[in-house]
């Protein structure tokens, strides 16, 4: 069953008499439980593919459906319920709130959803379990290493029970053995509980692990390799 | 969640919010001290002029206070001692004769305000004795007068000296009278120290010929409020034949200066305001470019827009309450330093100050409301100004933030 579906997308910025095509008539099905890595060089349309994907941006033509719903005609108030709703993100640099404990920054997404406190308890301290830092539970962000961070963005994606979890370039700002660490992780959430994941990546080790790699230049799909 | 994440922001960057709770403390502090100087410089000349010397409240025949002439004198009989001494509001009352006269020396003349008390009652009530500066206070049965600073030294004259008093009497006979000086008092008010003339009433019986009757009732009240309320109790106790007068209605120029240099400290007010408000939307514009991307973050995630805007509103809020509570601890001490130790005017600005009828004294008042209004208009202020970065949040766009 598809989760992402596009269809001729296009995005298309207009610096002045330029337009450049970052994504460029882009045609692409994501089933659920795919392991996808985006790869492609600087200014190939990764990000921004991610982007409208995950419903922060918008396509200049095109259609693209999350789990069978239009994302490029929702209203924008629409959009951020159903990314809250429907999409996991994991950014480059964690992005975690920083007054935050770990805890707290997991259980955040949960609260906007408006779960109810026995519910976010529960399956915040098991989603910290699982992704290895239960004991790191009331530290804040300052108080953890970039990959415990990281660890702590991948339960907060998971948090929402998600459809898909998008992550750009989850791995850029760690060290081998974190970035390692962190991939094992995501795999085993994507093997044993079905988790779809795509990224947006340069990391070799994350191609390595990838079942999928999308290469992407001048924002076309130039590759779409099925490992 | 939301009011722990808005609390736990503010002390996330201590300098950024040192910087805004001190624009709001000194904001407090400035305007409650500004405030609480006029007031209390307000409050200053309504004793002066009023309470010290008129009264909060009188009460006469109708009429006697457009027509100022001795014909409306009346006696104060037992139904009026009764309603006066049933009324609450009043602590007591004290008869006053009063006309107008010509004082003269040698060649120097003024017109005065002459006034028959009942020297006892005065001194009881009004203080008059200590107001007495050379010389000494009267005695009932002295065929002797005390004057106001301002017109001894307008006439060059003192203790001891005599002055000759020319005016009309009750019922049209002639009032002329050589009385010694035996006092000379001096009056908050300056313009009151230039005019007035005190003799007892026994004195004053013989000088207007008025035998017992009086032109006003002085009442005694706590308060310029109070005196107010005493008034409009009064009135309708003693019905249309009296009139019993506010020191509102007894000052209207009093009213008015202080109705028009009201006007004045607000024109300031605003511009010291403006410029608050200045301060604490720069600090509030530092902190919407500071947490561009976490904000682009949050709604990314899939915090509402209007949520986060309410989050940071919330966090300017406590800012203000916080900063406004902080400034109201730090100007009380300000403002009770000038309260117990009035600043007196240099001899230039003493003069000026007395040109205009005012008290060359600087004295802040404590009133409660100074405060809370302050902090009040301050907090609110700061509270307006968030709905910058309200609206600012409403529009913000997720991606263009993330990349800030």
């Amino acid at each position: 069953m598809s989760v992402i579906e596009t269809k001729n997308l296009s995005k298309i910025y207009d610096e002045g008499p330029i337009r450049v095509h970052a994504v460029n008539e882009v045609t692409l099905n994501i089933e659920e439980g795919e392991f996808t890595a985006v790869v492609g060089p600087s200014g190939s349309g990764k990000t921004t593919l991610l982007n409208i994907v995950g419903g922060l941006d918008r396509p200049t033509k095109g259609s693209v459906k999350v789990d069978g719903v239009e994302l490029s005609t929702m209203n924008e108030s629409n959009l951020i319920k159903f990314r809250l709703e429907n999409i996991g993100f994991v950014f480059q640099s964690y992005n975690l709130i920083p007054v935050l404990t770990a805890k707290e920054n997991t259980e955040f997404i949960m609260l906007l959803q408006g779960a109810p406190e026995k519910e976010r308890q529960e399956r915040v301290m098991q989603l910290l379990h699982e992704v290895g830092i239960g004991e790191q539970a009331d530290k804040r962000p300052s108080e953890m290493s970039g990959g415990q961070q990281q660890r702590v963005a991948v339960a907060r994606a998971l948090a929402s029970r998600p459809k898909f979890v998008l992550a750009d370039e989850p791995t850029a700002n760690l060290d081998s053995k974190s970035a390692e660490n962190l991939l094992d992780l995501m795999l085993m959430l994507n093997k044993e509980e079905q988790v779809t994941f795509i990224f947006s990546t340069h990391d070799q080790r994350v191609i390595d692990r990838a079942r999928r790699v999308i290469t992407l230049e001048d924002g076309k799909i130039v590759k779409d390799e099925q490992r | 969640m939301i009011l722990k994440l808005a609390w736990r922001n503010i002390w996330r960057s201590k300098r950024r919010t040192a910087i805004t709770l001190g624009m709001i403390i000194f904001a407090v502090v400035l305007s409650t001290l500004m405030m609480s100087i006029k007031e209390g410089m307000y409050a200053n000349m309504i004793k002066s002029t009023a309470g010290d010397f008129s009264g909060y409240a009188q009460v006469h025949l109708k009429d006697f206070w457009s027509e100022k002439t001795l014909e409306y004198a009346f006696e104060i009989d037992d139904d009026v001692v009764k309603i006066l001494e049933e009324e609450k509001t009043v602590d007591g009352y004290l008869p006053r004769v009063e006309g107008f006269a010509l004082a003269a020396v040698h060649n120097i003349t003024k017109g005065s305000a002459v006034l028959g008390i009942d020297v006892e009652k005065e001194k009881a009530f009004t203080n008059l004795h200590e107001r007495v500066v050379e010389g000494e206070y009267l005695l009932p049965d002295d065929d002797a007068i005390l004057i106001g600073n301002g017109l001894a030294k307008y006439l060059k004259i003192g203790v001891n000296d005599t002055l000759v008093l020319i005016g009309g009497g009750y019922q049209g006979r002639s009032a002329v009278g050589k009385y010694p000086i035996k006092g000379i008092v001096k009056f908050g008010s300056p313009e009151l120290s230039k005019q007035l003339v005190f003799m007892p009433m026994q004195a004053a019986d013989m000088f207007y010929g008025t035998n017992g009757l009086v032109t006003s009732v002085i009442l005694k009240t706590a308060s310029g409020k109070k005196g107010i309320i005493a008034a409009k109790h009064l009135q309708k106790k003693l019905g249309d034949e009296y009139e019993a007068m506010d020191w509102k209605q007894l000052n209207p120029e009093l009213v008015n200066l202080i109705e028009t240099d009201r006007v004045e400290g607000y024109v300031f007010m605003f511009i010291l305001y403006l410029v608050i408000a200045f301060g604490i939307f720069s600090t509030m514009l530092m902190m919407l470019a500071e947490r561009q991307h976490e904000f682009g973050v949050l709604v990314a995630v899939g915090m509402k827009r209007a949520k986060l805007a309410v989050m940071v509103w919330g966090e300017i809020f406590i800012l203000s309450i916080l900063g406004s509570i902080l400034g109201l601890i730090c100007a009380f001490p300000v403002c009770y330093t000038f309260y117990v130790k009035p600043f007196r005017y240099g001899e230039e600005m003493a003069k000026m100050a007395e040109e205009y009828g005012i008290e060359a004294v600087i004295k802040t008042s404590l009133a409660p409301e100074i405060f809370i209004q302050q902090a009040v208009i301050v907090g609110i202020l700061a509270s307006i100004i968030a709905l910058y970065p309200l609206y600012k949040l409403l529009k913000i766009n997720a991606i263009e933030s993330m990349r800030s």
